[in-house]
């Protein structure tokens, strides 16, 4: 392993930390604008953050040491995720460690905790939250392998840094299984990350939250922690975007200083451009019932495993 | 010869063992200081020891004995080989946390006398050691029904319960039928040559269509004991009917000497399987997987949950025998290894992960007396150890890295992303979809297991007895640890692992992934795919981040936790029965998979003075297969009844008739 390749990890993990929060207020600040309102400052998540971080923290009487733990857990599952996920470069040392499969392993450690956690105090909010994130959980789990899946079939492994890799370096050609399964991708995107049509970010409405119920009794900087994972799974998903359907740009294996100097502009243009597409379908889209939900996911499903299909019965 | 120079010899003495202690048993029957304290740990001490002998010679040549016990002229014969030392690990090794746990758990004399259910026991134990070391129809037979007898006994230790004996019932049915299939499997491998010992089988060759029958009746039988869709049936009664320790060694072991079985018969005995057998264990597995998984959703006992997500993973395990002989017909030999590597692993995962789940159970039923989740919750305040060590399993389960779940389940996904280069048209376009079916089982498996452990230990209580629950006691503390410790090591050193599963899966298909080459703390079986999995380094990165955000959240913003009441939007007459129940918390599966039960309704009108609201949600296979078959059953037996006139002259002329009728057929 190159020193370089060593830079390349820790600059990844930095600037998934560092600018997830940016990419979220980039997002709302977007989605302000199409919907004809005066946009938050794209600071704002970094504002909220600092200031849950400064506050004592709250919790109930009879929350177990697992309420507690879970945050930490929840961060430290995401932040480990964002140290696979070839963002800036493929050449990372810790991709021998965790592959795409691990990888869903780690958002499911995530999901599992965190639902574990709203469940502790017992309220009917929280295992509400719980049970309906389990829910959407169940069929974007296996919605995200299958996508991943025909990616690995593409290119002949299940390292995300390396499928990154050999698409990237194949002739730009359009791949009819990847068009499928970037339909699903959206779509599990959208789900996993708790946005319209499934739900909703921006309100605190009882019947319909999922993933603001599990973080009802949350506070200060267990709040704080929860809120930052949250922006950084929304940070490694459109990363997992990236590196699966536009991998180009990105600097590849040992590239070196220069290409991976070239890979951090570009990786700013990506998601810019991702949150203009994200804010985009959330303007378009209403917010569906909580029963339409698995529906909605459940196409999701059938949507990566006819990519899967079409892969097998066309070959490409 | 000391007993270490011969490992078959060292384990048919440690399965004496197993019997002596036992029958030491029967000396002071009621005394449970005598059986529980002295003589469960005693039999635990003896798993390991053949956990032991099993792991510690893995790569020793094939040993052979004959026994001159049982009918005259017809010694059982006895053989030590890869295969059955990894399936005697998992024995030793499980029944070890078991024996542990249950040296407490057998406290009062309730049903059977202690001494009486601790001669079942090791007999139990012993008797599936045997069916490892059989090496003949006859002796596989006798070690089977005596497995087969003693967990039934072991089942209904409760007998005063109606609904334990006709769950007992069940179970000895279901065995009886299982063991007829197998029997006649045994009858076909023979081939003409009326020789019983499994030699005899490996060498005859059978003409395809009659192999094929072999296959078809031992996946029968095999798959009765091991709970394959439509005959699991059993599995969700006699589990919540037997007492924890032995649902955690049915459940983690015996269904796995099933898989034994299989194993032995298809790849062992017939030797050349045809790679389209593989399909029906293949289709059949994914069924039972998504079926099992979807039933546990639903359940409302605790530990008839479990026994369906022991459904599940029998539906996983047959997966990937299924995709093991298709691989192997092929001729893709490192693949097919791949996938047996892949079911061993598992088998051993889920022996570990299942009993310890299964005990937690018992901990729990211990200090409430409650199985139903409506009347639980909230109990990891009361008992931490219980539920700390359970979130361990839990997290196992639901394939969670880096624990071991996750390791058997990568390994089944990895094989079946080379199931495309299957060279079979069509069925290459198949196959990978089986991925999905397998995906979204382990995606539900974690689904089932948030509503397991949260509804029964996190939360809050909601019965007022909770409170006066009690955390288990040391040796039971000492076997669940035991196992936890082994779900987390199963997970963390796959190589090491595998390299011991490597020999089964060179005896059965003549090769074994290459581990040796790799660094002892990487799993890459696969070196042409680049892929690799490091449980330990992806640990240590978990543990080091959360380290170093607790750390600097401590150092930065170090200000007390207040503790205040929950703040649930404000809302401040809280209620446990507020919370979700666990029909709630299964609702939105019974709701996307409707089609899969028979859901009775009983809405209350209106008017209703005392209004119920009841809904009953049951196995549609009962009701559409079993309920029919066994009206059939009674039909025929009524008709056959006709001929018991209850006259003595009726019978002498049944004898006339049958002297005449023989006498016609010898002249």
């Amino acid at each position: 392993m190159s020193a370089v390749a060593w830079l390349t990890q820790f600059l990844e993990v930095l600037a998934a930390l560092a600018l997830a929060p940016l990419f979220l207020g980039w997002v709302n600040a977007c989605r302000a604008w199409l919907q004809n309102r005066s946009a938050p400052g794209l600071l704002l998540p970094y504002h909220g953050i600092r200031k849950l971080f400064h506050k004592d923290a709250v919790i109930a009487t009879d929350a177990s040491a697992l309420f507690r733990m879970a945050p930490y857990v929840v961060f430290g599952a995401m932040v480990a995720a964002a140290a696979v996920i070839p963002s800036m470069g493929t050449g990372l040392p810790f991709r021998s460690a965790a592959d795409a499969i691990a990888l869903v392993g780690l958002l499911a450690i995530a999901r599992v905790f965190m639902s574990l956690a709203a469940m502790d105090i017992g309220t009917a909010f929280g295992t509400l939250g719980a049970r309906r994130e389990m829910m959407i959980g169940f069929l974007a789990e296996p919605a995200l392998l299958m996508i991943i899946f025909v990616a690995s079939l593409i290119s002949a492994t299940t390292a995300l840094p390396l499928i990154a890799e050999r698409l990237a370096v194949q002739a730009p050609a359009i791949f009819p299984s990847l068009a499928f399964t970037a339909v699903a991708f959206t779509m599990v995107l959208l789900a996993e990350n708790a946005r319209i049509p499934v739900d909703n970010p921006a309100t605190h409405l009882e019947l319909t939250m999922i993933h603001e119920a599990m973080l009802l009794e949350y506070s200060a900087r267990h709040l704080a922690l929860m809120e930052w994972a949250a922006a950084l799974k929304l940070f490694n998903y459109a990363c997992i975007g990236f590196a699966l359907f536009v991998p180009w740009g990105a600097s590849l294996g040992d590239a070196g200083l220069a290409s991976l100097a070239v890979s951090i502009p570009v990786l700013a243009a990506k998601l810019a451009v991702a949150g203009v597409w994200l804010a985009l379908l959330e303007t378009v889209s209403a917010k569906l019932r909580v029963f339409r939900a698995p529906e909605f996911m459940a196409t999701a499903f059938m949507f990566a495993v006819l990519g899967l299909l079409v892969h097998l019965l066309l070959g490409a | 010869m000391s007993p270490l120079d011969s490992p078959l010899a060292a384990c048919l003495a440690l399965l004496a063992a197993w019997g002596l202690i036992g029958v030491a048993g029967l000396m002071r029957p009621g005394s449970v200081v005598f059986v529980g304290r002295t003589l469960f740990p005693l039999g635990a001490i003896v798993g390991l020891g053949v956990a032991l002998v099993a792991v510690l010679g893995v790569g020793a040549p094939v040993e052979r004995a004959t026994l001159v016990i049982g009918l005259p002229d017809l010694p059982m014969h006895l053989r030590l080989d890869p295969l059955s030392r990894v399936f005697l690990a998992l024995l030793g090794s499980t029944s070890a946390g078991v024996s542990l746990f249950a040296s407490g758990y057998f406290r009062k004399g309730q049903g059977t006398a202690p001494g009486v259910l601790g001669l079942q026991y090791h007999l139990f134990l012993a008797s599936m050691g045997f069916v490892l070391l059989a090496d003949d129809a006859y002796a596989f037979m006798v070690a089977w029904e005596t497995m087969a007898l003693t967990s039934y006994f072991l089942v209904t230790s409760q007998h005063a319960i109606p609904e334990i004996r006709s769950a007992g019932f069940l179970y000895l049915l279901m065995a009886h039928v299982g063991a007829i299939a197998i029997l006649l499997s045994f009858g076909i491998l023979q081939g003409g040559t009326w020789l019983f010992s499994f030699d005899a089988m490996r060498a005859s060759t059978l003409p395809i269509p009659w192999a094929t029958a072999a296959f078809l009746l031992a996946l029968f039988g095999f798959g009765a004991k091991a709970g394959l869709l439509p005959l699991h049936v059993w599995l969700p009664e006699a589990h919540p009917a037997a007492p924890s320790p032995v649902s955690a060694l049915m459940s983690g072991v015996m269904l796995k000497t099933a898989i034994y079985g299989v194993l032995r018969v298809t790849f062992d005995l017939i030797g050349d399987p045809q790679w389209w057998w593989g399909l029906v264990p293949l289709a059949l597995g994914l069924a039972t997987a998504i079926f099992g998984v979807v039933f546990a959703a639903v359940q409302t006992d605790m530990k008839r949950l479990l026994a369906y997500s022991s459904v599940e993973n029998i539906g996983v395990l047959f997966t990937g025998i299924g995709l093991a002989i298709v691989f192997h017909g092929v001729g893709m030999g490192a693949l097919a290894a791949l996938a047996l590597i892949a079911v061993l692993y598992h088998s051993l995962n889920h022996a570990f992960m299942k009993s310890l789940l299964f005990l937690g159970t018992g901990a729990v039923l211990h200090a409430t007396g409650e199985r139903n989740l409506g009347r639980l919750g909230g109990l990891i305040h009361r008992m931490p150890w219980a539920g700390w060590l359970t979130l361990v399993g839990v997290l196992a389960i639901a394939g969670l890295p880096p624990l071991n779940g996750f390791v058997s389940e990568w390994l089944l996904l990895q094989t079946f992303l080379f199931s495309h280069e299957v060279p079979r048209p069509f069925v290459n376009m198949l196959l990978p979809l089986g991925a999905a079916v397998l995906a979204l089982a382990a995606a539900l498996a974690g689904y089932v297991m948030v509503k397991f452990f949260g509804i029964i230990f996190l939360g809050q209580p909601r019965e007022a007895s909770l409170a006066s629950a009690h955390d288990v006691d040391g040796l039971e503390k000492a076997g669940l640890l035991w196992l936890a410790a082994g779900c987390a090591l199963l997970g963390l050193l796959p190589n090491q692992v595998i390299g011991v599963l490597g020999s089964a899966t060179t005896q059965l298909v003549g090769s074994a992934p290459d581990t040796a080459s790799q660094s002892w703390w990487m799993l890459a079986p696969l070196p042409e795919r680049a892929v690799s999995y490091s449980p330990l380094i992806l640990l240590a990165v978990i543990v080091g981040v959360i380290a170093v955000a607790f750390l600097i959240v401590r150092a930065v913003y170090r200000r007390p936790v207040r503790r205040a009441a929950p703040w649930d939007c404000g809302f401040a007459r809280l209620d446990p029965r507020m919370q979700d129940t666990a029909e709630g918390f299964g609702q939105p599966i019974r709701h996307i998979f409707q089609s899969f039960f028979a859901i009775e309704r009983e809405l209350p009108s209106p008017r209703d003075v005392a209004p119920r609201y009841r809904v009953s949600v049951t196995d549609r296979i009962w009701r559409d297969l079993y309920l029919p078959i066994g009206g059939v059953v009674q039909r025929l037996t009524n008709a056959v009844a006709w001929l018991q006139q209850g006259r003595i002259s009726v019978y002498l002329t049944y004898s006339f008739i049958t002297l005449v009728v023989l006498l016609a057929v010898m002249l």
